[in-house]
């Protein structure tokens, strides 16, 4: 079994999802998301978690420029399926309330979509990583401006302009790469075996660094992302946080750091501090946001900037960290947008100061709630616990300074957090929130699978942890082997 | 060679069924007399490539040839079905139509087999002499005329340069044949006569001024705007592609030896090309005049091939040409149906598509991402090629510029695209004919194909 299947699996199921009737093909496509979790754990149950690259394929794509269709899985990618194919099904359900106008196209763009993220965490080669990358970023555009807010028009070309500029030079940096490799291989092997000057590779570093922090996004080159969080329907802010957004991590781990290890080791102190300005400046920001949504976009800089922060501190617990942490932020994120979006629904505004004590009229919504904050805020025996302890050692590790105020994310994200529930859940009841109703049906369902992920990630993380943990440090061995500049 | 020899009676045997008024025998007889050209054009194809030139030294009709023969018959095949029911609204002389495009293909063939200067230079005029009749066409339309004397004019001046630039390159060389004039280069003495040099610029000048590219485009806009769409259509693909293909054979085949004189002038040339047609592009408020400046922009693409010559430079163009010849015919495939139900050019006219005619903002929508190089499209494959053959001659500042313009190009093309799907407008179901339906959805398949695929079209030319 290789990995082609889980490639092209989705790719099939949206085409064959625009051929249902709209009533029907969340169903369809519920039901084909479910077969490729289904696959995916299959992949899981016969994967060796050792450093090695397993279920790989390896096709002729376009041999004259020495392209292959070249994918396979080893731990870190593994972890990356497990979370697109975990999340994708979750988010489909989560849209089971809503009436889309045409939305069979919805949902075959999402599958599509997952087609383009999956061949990005799992391509060995640069064109085919481009080109997943690229797949990935056609559907979701077409999901925000189709479904989208008010805005969705201008704010969305922002968003694509941004993204497509960035990944641009990404794809400079990968044709530079091949036109280097001896053999004029596309392979991502090939690529880790040149030894660059560090004038080369700093060219190549900022290539991949753009592409990859606007995706992120790493301060300052966010600006795109609230206003797109907040325009988009909720099941494209839920792929764009819960998954798309890793796309940058993980690109990070996989194609940057290894491909430019000496312009890292000089320019990686910048990127650190970039992330922990970053985690700052969310936080600060997400403090003063009415609008609940655009409060869980602003987090999500906080957060993500933290993940970024412990892989520029590049060792081991730092990367496990993140990880680990991209589960879970994936999780969490999805989960806290889709409690935005129960409210909304039935109060018709996500206006914080509106609302007051739906814990009284809605006591399960409430206790769901409730651990999906725990779980963001990081408290112990919930998922963001173990990824956050990981990280802030990573950072620690680095610098104990960045460390301190890095974990000040810790004391900002409970400060918030809590607020905002406490000032929707707690107090008073008023006209508008008498109204609201419990949750009940599909919602239950989301709700209660990611509680119960929640939980379960946080008391036995081990796992997953044991997954990556061979790749990873055969991953930082070999690209710490090659630093030859000195370390600020 | 026997394509060359159909395609001229071809349009003798059109004449005649015109003179007789069998005017629905046209476009099957066209079509057909096409199709036969284009098997016999395959025909020629050899693995080795190792074709001789023909006719004294005349032609020499190898892969390169047989590869640009394809997509020009294939386009104008397509731009031909799409004409069915177009050009009895406009004329009443549709015969003189099919003749003329047909000559000027005839032309284009000669363009890209041509193996001495006279060649060229009859291959050239024998295109433009048609195109002078066919943009002018319409005879009581005060745009068309516009464009038609305005294109004579400045055609005539630059073919003055063309043929000034072949004469002084004979008067330093003593021969019009590439081969002699290369052999020439090679064994000249230490220092090459200055008469060559100049006979080089002109040549320049001539050519840039057929394929538009700045800062010799200033006819496009005025003379693609006031064209029948059609005939817009068939000068910004088929007759572009002629040219480059022309373009890169002489500079590759004869004038490589001294590439360091040409090189910074084409450079700088493809970099204004570039900026001046997606600046421009970005400003316009009618699809047709967006679409003559973005195909000024794509000529700067296609200029990269030149500039950063290689081994791989005839396959870039032929991608290339390929993917924006085809994204091309959609877009105006599309914006002659769109017309004739609007009455205008403008983007507004596009608003709301979507919800009517799915399949036509579906097709459109592929175009515009083929148009802007977005992956999984043949545009993103021809892109491609060109940054990959620009970056292995290290012109790195070249790829940087011409990504900022590939970034610049996503607004005007996403215009179409947003108002198709995201702007609403109470209109009509758009009515799409079965020729339309056949062009446009086996144009948009063979966009995704290359675009996913590309090996099925990219081994043609070693």
């Amino acid at each position: 079994m290789t990995v082609s299947i889980l490639l092209f699996l989705p790719v099939v199921a949206a085409v064959l999802t625009l051929f249902f009737k709209n009533e029907v093909a969340k169903h369809a496509a519920l039901f084909f998301a479910l077969v490729e979790l289904g696959l995916a754990i299959s992949f899981v149950t016969g994967f060796v978690p050792n450093a090695s690259i397993q279920y790989l394929v390896d096709l002729p794509w376009i041999p004259q420029f020495g392209i292959y269709f070249s994918a396979g899985i080893d731990g870190i990618s593994m972890v990356m399926v497990l979370l697109t194919t975990v999340l994708v099904p979750l988010i489909i359900l989560s849209t089971y309330e809503h009436q889309y106008k045409n939305g069979k196209a919805l949902y075959a763009l999402i599958l599509f979509m997952q087609a383009g993220l999956l061949t990005v965490f799992t391509a060995l080669d640069g064109f085919l990583f481009y080109v997943g990358w690229e797949a990935a970023l056609i559907p979701i555009y077409f999901i925000c401006a189709l479904w989208g807010g008010e805005n969705r028009i201008r704010v969305n070309i922002k968003f694509f302009i941004y993204t497509f500029a960035g990944s641009l030079f990404m794809l400079v940096a990968i044709i530079y790469l091949y036109l280097q490799t001896p053999s004029k291989l596309y392979d991502i092997h090939s690529f880790y075996e040149l030894s660059l000057s560090l004038k080369q590779q700093n060219w190549i570093f900022w290539g991949f660094f753009i592409a990859f922090a606007i995706k992120m996004p790493i301060f300052p080159f966010h600006t795109w992302q609230p206003d797109t969080y907040t325009e988009a329907p909720t099941a494209g802010t839920m792929m764009l946080s819960g998954i798309m957004l890793k796309m940058g991590i993980y690109g990070v781990i996989r194609w940057l750091i290894p491909n430019a290890p000496n312009a890292f080791a000089y320019w990686g102190y910048y990127a650190l501090i970039l992330s922990v300005i970053g985690i700052v400046y969310g936080s600060v920001i997400a403090f003063r946001q009415k609008d609940g949504k655009r409060l869980v976009a602003y987090s999500s800089i906080a957060h993500v900037g933290l993940i970024a922060a412990g892989i520029f501190a590049w060792s081991v617990q730092g990367v496990q960290g993140a990880m680990i942490q991209m589960i879970s932020h994936g999780i969490n994120v999805v989960g806290m947008f889709f409690i935005w979006d129960i409210i909304s629904r039935r109060l018709g505004t996500r206006d914080i100061s509106l609302m007051g004590g739906i814990a009284k009229v809605a006591p399960k919504f409430s206790i769901a709630f409730l651990i999906i904050v725990l779980g963001t805020v990081a408290l112990p025996l919930t998922n963001g616990f173990v990824g956050e302890f990981l990280l802030l050692k990573g950072v620690y590790n680095y610098t104990i300074v960045f460390a301190a105020v890095a974990g000040l994310t810790i004391i900002f994200g409970a400060v918030y957090m809590l607020r905002m529930y406490k000032n929707v859940m707690q107090g008073e009841l008023n006209e508008l929130t008498a109204t609201f109703t419990d949750i009940k049906g599909s919602e239950r369902l989301v709700l209660g699978i990611i509680c119960a992920l929640i939980i379960i990630i946080g008391v036995y993380p081990q796992p997953l942890l044991h997954l990556s943990e061979a790749s990873v440090t055969n991953l930082i061995q070999t690209v710490s082997a090659k630093f030859t500049a000195t370390k600020f | 060679m026997t394509s060359i020899i159909i395609i001229s009676i071809l349009p003798i045997v059109l004449l005649y069924l015109g003179l007789y008024k069998a005017q629905k025998a046209l476009l099957p007889v066209a079509v057909l007399g096409l199709l036969a050209a284009l098997v016999t054009s395959v025909l020629q194809w050899t693995i080795l490539d190792e074709a001789q030139p023909i006719y004294n030294g005349m032609l020499l009709y190898n892969n390169f040839s047989v590869a640009f023969s394809v997509i020009s018959i294939i386009s104008t095949i397509l731009i031909l079905l799409l004409s069915k029911g177009y050009f009895e609204k406009i004329s009443n002389h549709i015969a003189e139509y099919y003749a003329i495009i047909l000559f000027s293909l005839a032309g284009i063939i000669v363009m890209v087999s041509y193996h001495n200067l006279t060649m060229m230079f009859i291959g050239i005029e024998i295109m433009s002499v048609s195109l002078y009749i066919l943009a002018g066409i319409r005879k009581n339309d005060f745009a068309s005329n516009e464009a038609a004397l305005k294109y004579f004019l400045m055609g005539a001046f630059s073919t003055g340069f063309l043929l000034f630039g072949i004469a002084l390159i004979y008067g330093a060389t003593g021969t019009f044949d590439i081969d002699g004039i290369r052999d020439w280069l090679l064994n000249s003495p230490r220092k090459i006569d200055p008469l060559f040099y100049t006979g080089v610029m002109l040549i320049i000048v001539g050519l840039c001024f057929k394929v538009g590219a700045a800062p010799f485009h200033f006819w496009t806009p005025d003379v693609y705007e006031g064209a029948p769409s059609l005939i817009t259509l068939f000068m910004s693909t088929v007759v572009k592609v002629a040219g480059f293909a022309a373009f890169l054979r002489l500079f590759s085949a004869c004038f490589l030896p001294i590439a360091q004189f040409w090189t910074p002038v084409l450079l700088v040339i493809t970099i204004i090309t570039l900026f001046v047609g997606n600046i421009t592009a970005l400003y316009q408020q009618s699809f047709k005049r967006m679409m003559a400046f973005s195909s000024i922009s794509h000529a700067g693409y296609l200029m990269f091939a030149i500039v950063a010559i290689g081994a791989a430079s005839a396959n870039a163009i032929f991608m290339y040409a390929t993917a924006y010849s085809i994204a091309s015919i959609i877009a105006f495939g599309g914006l002659i149906l769109v017309r004739q139900q609007t009455g205008t050019d403008g983007f507004e006219g596009f608003n709301g598509l979507a919800n009517k005619n799915p399949f036509l903002a579906l097709v459109l929508t592929v175009a515009m991402l083929s148009l802007a190089g977005i992956p999984l499209t043949a545009g993103f494959i021809g892109k491609f090629y060109m940054f990959s053959g620009a970056l292995s001659q290290y012109r790195i500042w070249l790829v940087i510029v011409a990504v900022v313009n590939a970034i610049i190009s996503i607004f005007y093309y996403f215009r179409v695209i947003v108002a198709m799907y995201f702007r609403n407008a109470d209109r009509e179901q758009v009515e799409v004919p079965a020729y339309y339906k056949f062009v446009l959805g086996f144009s948009a398949l063979a966009t995704i194909l290359v675009g996913v695929y590309p090996t099925v079209i990219s081994g043609l030319i070693k």
